[in-house]
């Protein structure tokens, strides 16, 4: 481990993935493909990539409040992110959503933390904590 | 966030696990949002209805969760999948699916409204009662036309309010949250309710802030724009309502013509439809009138279905509304609305024609429709004669 850095716990706690970052909002309920996870909306910028078992880094979630029950449908279809990060705030829809599916949500990490943690690298966030941490400096 | 020892206990799981899984949501939400404490609400409206959103893994959340709890507040609920009285094609799955989650609710003792659209249809609360809605429209328009205070709630959190009757104290719970720090300065006319979702839509991609200023207020806009407006901020972001300018904005962003014309020529994603679509959100009476007015005389040149709430469809039959606009082709299809909905297919209809700026998001992202956007006056004179 060569990096660590606080954050702040949301939702409890720990799990490691390869780090899916974005400065675009989703709107979990008509970007994510609930079957399988991938991101659909071609206008997006992570058009294409799977979310699942990663550490989505993303601003926050927008549009639909059913948006929710899209995280906890992801999980139940084994195609979840295995924890978020979100940069800034967590809002409403992303915080319920990992609440009743058990994905370890966190935020307001150190700004600089961001400019570490690059695409791919094994992130771990350990909301218990308070902690995310970069696992392989490496992609 | 502070929890009493009631609530405290309530979260460990003494009186339930779905009053569990209630505080585990307000929890979560309300160190989101920075929130000190819970508070009473008034109204719970929630989103998470139809089959066609909240899947299988919905389905079989909501049926345990109603298994050991009930509503502790007025709480209304959000559009289904179909009209109960005219369920046509649907497959037998989906209708049985659909009926389970709409038992589920009834099982907690919510109202089966069925509407995205419950401020046109029940008594309002007074001004600055504190709401929990789900439906980011009917949120949106809660805060800005009805002095109601919510969040931007989500489904599975207007849920948690309904059983408890609480919701975090943050953000536009809060009256000092509910002052714009952002102002939008349009320099052009506004010339139909298409405009207004449109610059709804604009506002919610530029906007994150709470609360946005625009220089008309609650008390020059029409019902059926504010509505427009509110569905259009909901649809592409995060902003929970708006209000008028009054000098205090420290930053103002500019929306011309052309950026408007730009959402239009990214949603706009056909020149013509095989179907007029009207209804995200639901029309209410005064938009069901407007259409009569607007269609006398004239048959419809296509198939054209109106999404609209029971309850009000009730209403416009009374009045004769519905007679008038069934004579001229127009179909009703109450319980239900545009936004994902399993009756309009790619099987049966290659796009769509609709003013609404939400409808044309979510028929081309989630239903692979093309759609062609057009103001109502627009669509009545091409489409009908």
């Amino acid at each position: 481990m060569i990096a660590g850095t606080n954050c702040r716990k949301i939702v409890g706690g720990h799990a490691t993935g390869a780090a899916l970052i974005t400065n675009e909002r989703i709107n979990f309920l008509s970007m994510i493909n609930q079957e399988n996870g991938i991101v659909e909306d071609n206008q997006h910028e992570l058009f294409g990539s799977p979310v699942k078992n990663t550490v989505l880094i993303f601003p926050g979630s927008i549009g639909s409040s059913v948006g929710a029950y899209s995280i906890f449908s992801l999980k139940m279809n084994l195609c979840a992110p295995a924890a978020i990060i979100c940069m800034g705030k967590a809002d409403i829809v992303t915080a319920s959503g990992c609440a009743i599916s058990n994905i370890p949500l966190v935020d307001k990490l150190d700004n600089t933390s961001f400019i570490v943690i690059k695409p791919g690298m094994q992130v771990n966030v350990d909301a218990d904590q308070s902690l995310v941490s970069i696992r392989s400096p490496t992609v | 966030m502070e929890l009493t020892r009631e609530e405290e206990n309530m979260l460990r799981g003494e009186s339930g696990e779905s009053l569990s899984t209630a505080y585990r949501i307000l929890l979560a939400i309300g160190e989101a949002t920075d929130a000190e404490k819970l508070v009473p609400v008034q109204w719970a409206h929630i989103s998470g209805a139809n089959y066609n959103t909240i899947g299988d893994s919905g389905m079989n959340f909501l049926e345990g969760f109603s298994k050991n709890a009930h509503v502790k507040i007025r709480t209304t609920v959000n559009p289904v999948g179909f009209d109960r009285n005219k369920l046509g094609n649907i497959p037998d799955s989906f209708i049985s699916k659909q009926m389970d989650i709409m038992r589920s609710y009834e099982m907690l003792g919510a109202v089966p409204s069925f509407t995205c659209i419950p401020y046109e249809i029940f008594d309002i609360p007074n001004n600055g009662s504190p709401v929990s809605f789900g439906e980011s429209s009917a949120a949106i328009f809660a805060n800005s036309i009805l002095g109601l205070f919510s969040n931007r709630e989500s489904g599975l959190s207007s849920l948690a309010s309904a059983i408890t009757g609480k919701t975090p104290y943050s953000n536009l719970q809060i009256e000092s949250f509910r002052h714009a720090k952002v102002a939008i300065k349009t320099d052009f006319d506004l010339t139909s309710e298409l405009d207004y979702g449109l610059l709804g839509f604009f506002v919610g991609n530029s906007v994150e802030d709470n609360c946005v200023a625009f220089s008309e207020g609650k008390e020059n806009i029409s019902l059926v724009n504010a509505k427009a407006l509110s569905a259009g901020m909901g649809t592409s972001g995060s902003c929970g309502m708006f209000t008028k300018v009054d000098g205090t904005q420290q930053e103002i962003i500019s929306c011309g013509k052309e950026e408007l014309l730009g959402i239009k020529e990214q949603l706009n994603t056909a020149d013509a439809g095989d179907l007029i679509v009207l209804g995200s959100p639901q029309l209410g009476l005064n938009e069901l009138k407007l259409f009569t007015k607007l269609i006398q005389g004239k048959k419809l040149k296509k198939r054209c279905i109106i999404f609209c709430a029971r309850a009000i469809h009730d209403q416009a039959k009374q009045l004769g509304v519905t007679d008038q606009i069934e004579r001229a082709g127009g179909e009703f299809m109450c319980d239900s609305c545009a936004c994902l909905t399993p009756l309009i297919t790619r099987a049966d209809f290659d796009s769509v024609v609709t003013n609404s700026v939400k409808a044309a998001y979510y028929l081309n992202k989630s239903n692979k429709l093309g759609v062609s956007l057009k103001d109502l006056k627009n669509i009545v004179k091409e489409y009908a004669d």
